[in-house]
């Protein structure tokens, strides 16, 4: 049996909104083995980032069992979780997200920071940033740069600190079409030759077709597998 | 890292960051100036009281100094008879007749008042000639723009220039003595007088002996008279000073926590990273906080700045009404102050900012 990054069982959340209860999760089971790259799709208010938010430590379960990397989210406090985001999870969105008033070089190195890491980046990591076609362009703020410059930025700091999981949502949805192939190529290069877990959340099925495994969302759980041809 | 990213949050909106540390620098500069006009303004009155060049004041028990007051409680018969004293060389009588703050008009007998003060130094003109002749000093012609042959309308009555005098010794504005006790219905009486005495080792035992002959008057040496010009001798300046501190106090916290809420508003997005990048609350707390002390310290350094201008405002403008001194040993107090207000401004954005929800702020549009 491989070893497992996720396992989620019974995943249940309720967003409250005054006297209004939204059920995002209906119930959601998924395993993901170590090393695999996953594509989620599904219509909009599925539930996908809703998974997202909750794998990335960045909003609590409301009910279920959700292991990653060996730990139960469920039973992590506020402070365990803000270290899951620091060490375990990279995200990568699809507004990249990058701090406008620090350069690229600055924006990597405050992840860094935030996880305690200091001195310089590895080897590995220098030879990442040239393959993301970006030693040039480190010393630019988010401003000069292109929507597909900044997101590669982002991916290069989502995995700075090599985390167990790398975590995106619509990665290509703001980008164009060589963009897009730019930044999903990278995607898949990274699982390669890295063995990065990758789980990403797309519209688009061109996209989704750059992962191993496609998973099916539709109100707030998980569609079966479609029978392999 | 983290310096690299507060600086250049503070570049990247120039006209918030220049108006708080403006703000700032505002408080501060107002905390600078009333501290040193204040020490200014006794250190001035004492410099005058010690350029009379009397050892001992002779005077009523009932008044105080600083103010002149209206009153003329003594005789000016004591004159001549202070003189007879033992060790005592020279007395001379004064009626001081308060004018509008800071000003008072000193009835003097010219020769007497100026040998006991070394000599009052003309820059122009000279002494008095006629009834209607006033002699100022050269701050008061300065701030009035008077030359000798100007006239100045004082207690109902126009007075001609006769003379500018250095500044620094007895008062600003002086008449003769006769007239003003004239002018303000005191014939024969006067304020205080002012005694000189043969050797310093003698004043004690002249205050000694004078306290024992006039046990209704009031002796001090010129040395405890000085002392009165001090801040901490007058518990209404003290309580003034630290009303103008908790005003400075006020605004910079106003301003910081206008500048810092207004920062964490624009930030959601930011903060929202850097939550998803791992951060705690207490790191982005943080981050605020080093901006806010940032803003202070250059906002301080801006007043302090700020507080020679002032400074050279009053000399300029107003020398003999407001007298502004610098007092570097308030340029701690002075950060402090900015500090205070900067912590104060910055705890509840930072609180806002702290409990901020990651994944609403990354979903702003
Ligand atoms: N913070 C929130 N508070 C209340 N309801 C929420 C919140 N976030 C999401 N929801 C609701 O939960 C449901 C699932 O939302 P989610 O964002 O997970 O969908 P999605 O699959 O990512 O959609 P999209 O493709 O449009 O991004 C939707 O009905 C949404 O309105
Ligand atoms: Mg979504």
């Amino acid at each position: 049996m491989t070893e497992q990054m996720v396992e989620i069982k019974g995943l249940t959340k309720l967003y409250r909104q005054g006297d209004v209860e939204v059920s995002a999760l209906r119930g959601v089971d998924l395993q993901i083995a170590k090393g695999e790259f996953v594509a989620i799709v599904g219509p909009s208010g599925s539930g996908k980032s809703t998974l997202f938010n909750i794998l990335g430590g960045l909003t609590p379960p409301t009910a279920g069992t959700v292991r990653l990397a060996g730990r139960d989210l469920l039973a992590l406090s506020e402070g365990e979780r803000t270290n899951l985001r620091k060490k375990t999870v990279g995200f990568v969105f699809q507004k990249y997200n990058l701090l406008p008033t620090l350069t690229a070089k600055e924006n990597i190195d405050i992840a860094r920071y935030i996880a305690g890491v200091n001195g310089e980046t590895d080897a590995q990591f220098q030879e990442t940033l040239k393959f993301l076609g970006l030693s040039s362009r480190l010393n630019h703020k988010p401003r000069a740069m292109s929507g597909g410059e900044q997101q590669r930025v982002a991916i290069a700091r989502a995995i700075v600190n090599h985390p167990a999981l790398l975590l995106a949502d619509e990665p290509t949805g703001n980008l164009d079409t060589e963009n897009s192939s730019l930044v999903l190529d990278l995607l898949r290069d990274l699982n390669r030759r890295l063995h990065q877990t990758i789980v990403m959340i797309t519209h688009n099925p061109e996209a989704a077709a750059y992962a191993d495994r496609i998973v099916h969302m539709r109100d707030g759980r998980i569609e079966p597998q479609p029978a392999l041809l | 890292m983290v310096n690299q990213l507060v600086i250049e949050n503070l570049k990247h909106r120039p006209v918030r960051t220049g108006l708080s540390i403006l703000a700032i620098a505002f408080s501060v500069t107002l905390v600078l100036t009333i501290v040193g006009l204040s020490d200014g303004m006794l250190e001035e009155s004492r410099d005058r009281a010690r350029g009379a060049g009397a050892d001992i004041v002779f005077r009523s028990p009932t008044a105080s100094f600083g103010t002149g007051g209206g009153s003329a409680p003594l005789n000016q018969k004591l004159v001549p008879f202070l003189e007879t004293q033992p060790h005592i060389t020279m007395a001379a009588g004064v009626l001081i007749h308060s004018l509008q703050f800071p000003n008072s008009l000193h009835g003097i007998d010219l020769e007497r008042s100026s040998r006991m003060a070394g000599g009052l130094r003309f820059i122009d003109g000279g002494p008095f000639q006629q009834e209607s002749d006033i002699i100022v000093d050269e701050y008061y012609a300065r701030e009035k723009k008077l030359k000798v042959g100007s006239k100045v309308a004082l207690l109902n009555r126009d007075w001609t220039v006769r003379g500018i005098v250095e500044s620094g010794k007895l008062g600003r504005m002086f008449v003769q003595l006769p007239v003003l006790q004239d002018l303000t219905s005191n014939p024969g009486r006067i304020t205080q007088i002012y005694l000189k005495v043969d050797q310093p080792s003698n004043i004690a035992a002249v205050v000694a002996d004078l306290k024992a002959k006039q046990p209704d008057y009031g002796v001090n040496t010129m040395e405890e008279v000085l002392s009165f010009f001090s801040a901490d001798k007058i518990p209404q300046l003290g309580i003034f000073i630290n009303v103008i501190v908790g005003i400075s106090v006020a605004i910079g916290f106003v301003f910081v926590f206008l500048s810092m809420y207004t920062a964490v508003l624009e930030r959601t997005r930011e903060i929202g990273i850097l939550k998803a990048l791992g951060a705690s609350p207490g790191f982005i707390v943080g981050i605020l906080l080093r901006e806010s002390l940032l803003l202070a310290f250059l906002g301080a350094i801006t007043g302090i700045a700020f507080s020679f201008g002032t400074r050279y405002l009053f000399l300029a403008m107003i020398p003999a009404s407001m007298q502004q001194k610098i007092s570097p040993e308030w340029w701690p107090k002075a950060l402090l102050i900015a500090m205070a207000g900067a912590l104060l401004g910055t705890l509840y954005p930072g609180l806002k900012a702290a409990k901020q929800d990651a994944i609403e702020a990354l979903s702003y549009d």
